[in-house]
């Protein structure tokens, strides 16, 4: 049943990613490029994405999930270095090379091999990611 | 022009209900770097089936429907040193932020999580700067 849901889900992911267009790098680059030709089809995208979402949100309360006994619980308020650090990084490589992580997947079908490339490097960079943030957080974070 | 602004709020519509089917099935939520990174480093061992399977959906979906497009390009570099680079800093950053797009974003914002809605703030100024920086002054992508 889980199964189940996971692969609608990602089905639903898979094809709004790519009939959105945020597969093409050339159209998220065109959001992030504020002072050449912008393109805004990211904000319709992101719009709406949020729509069903808040409705989902708002209809969780006092209401469980199909296969688990409750809905992930609100993180704290904490805006910490952590998330800081990791967004101005993600940004920079998201602005260089027009993709995040739900679209490098989306796209690799088709692409063509520097989208493997991309993947295959963001892999090792997820791999790292548990050093890079001991050796920088570790003093400021060390239950995680 | 504006018919694309319609294709990106339709496949936004499907994204948003794919994160709600997550939700409402599983309790998860939706955010591609978490699903797949806790792949990477182990600590989505208990769940990987579902993880997995999410993934190949999403990597299965496109593949089968683009045929039905034409003229589809995805405008990716050519240049692989760009491409190593943002990789490595798209990996390591979403997994040290704890999210990306679809996490911090999507599931977040529609929430009002005050994290969520920081960390997009902060990705999409960075990237403009990147996209400011690597476009219009050092012109390499």
């Amino acid at each position: 049943m889980r199964l189940l849901f996971s692969a609608l889900a990602g089905t639903l992911f898979g094809a709004g990613l790519f009939i959105s267009g945020m597969t093409d790098t050339a159209k998220v680059q065109g959001w992030l490029d504020i002072f050449g030709d912008w393109d805004p089809t990211l904000a319709f995208v992101m719009g709406g994405a949020i729509i069903p979402m808040f409705f989902a949100w708002r209809l969780t309360e006092g209401r469980r999930p199909v296969t688990q006994a409750f809905f992930p619980p609100k993180p704290p308020v904490e805006i910490d270095r952590r998330l800081a650090f990791g967004s101005v990084l993600f940004g920079m490589g998201w602005g260089l090379s027009g993709l995040c992580p739900g679209p490098a997947v989306a796209s690799l079908g088709y692409g063509g091999v520097m989208h493997w490339v991309f993947f295959v490097a963001m892999l090792v960079g997820m791999g790292l990611a548990p050093y890079v943030r001991a050796a920088l957080f570790e003093r400021a974070m060390p239950a995680e | 022009m504006q018919s694309e602004w319609l294709w990106g709020l339709g496949g936004g519509l499907l994204i948003g209900l794919g994160a709600a089917m997550l939700l409402w099935g599983n309790g998860k939520i939706m955010g591609a770097s978490g699903l797949l990174g806790g792949l990477v480093d182990g600590s989505g061992r208990s769940d990987w089936a579902e993880r997995a399977v999410f993934l190949i959906a999403t990597f299965a979906t496109p593949l089968v429907i683009y045929p039905l497009f034409n003229e589809v390009d995805t405008h990716i570099s050519s240049n692989w040193l760009v491409l190593v680079v943002a990789g490595l800093l798209v990996g390591i950053g979403t997994r040290i932020a704890n999210g990306c797009t679809s996490g911090h974003g999507v599931c977040g914002i529609s929430r009002f999580s005050l994290r969520g809605i920081v960390a997009t703030l902060i990705y999409i100024a960075a990237g403009g700067a990147s996209v400011l920086v690597f476009r219009h002054m050092l012109e390499v992508i």
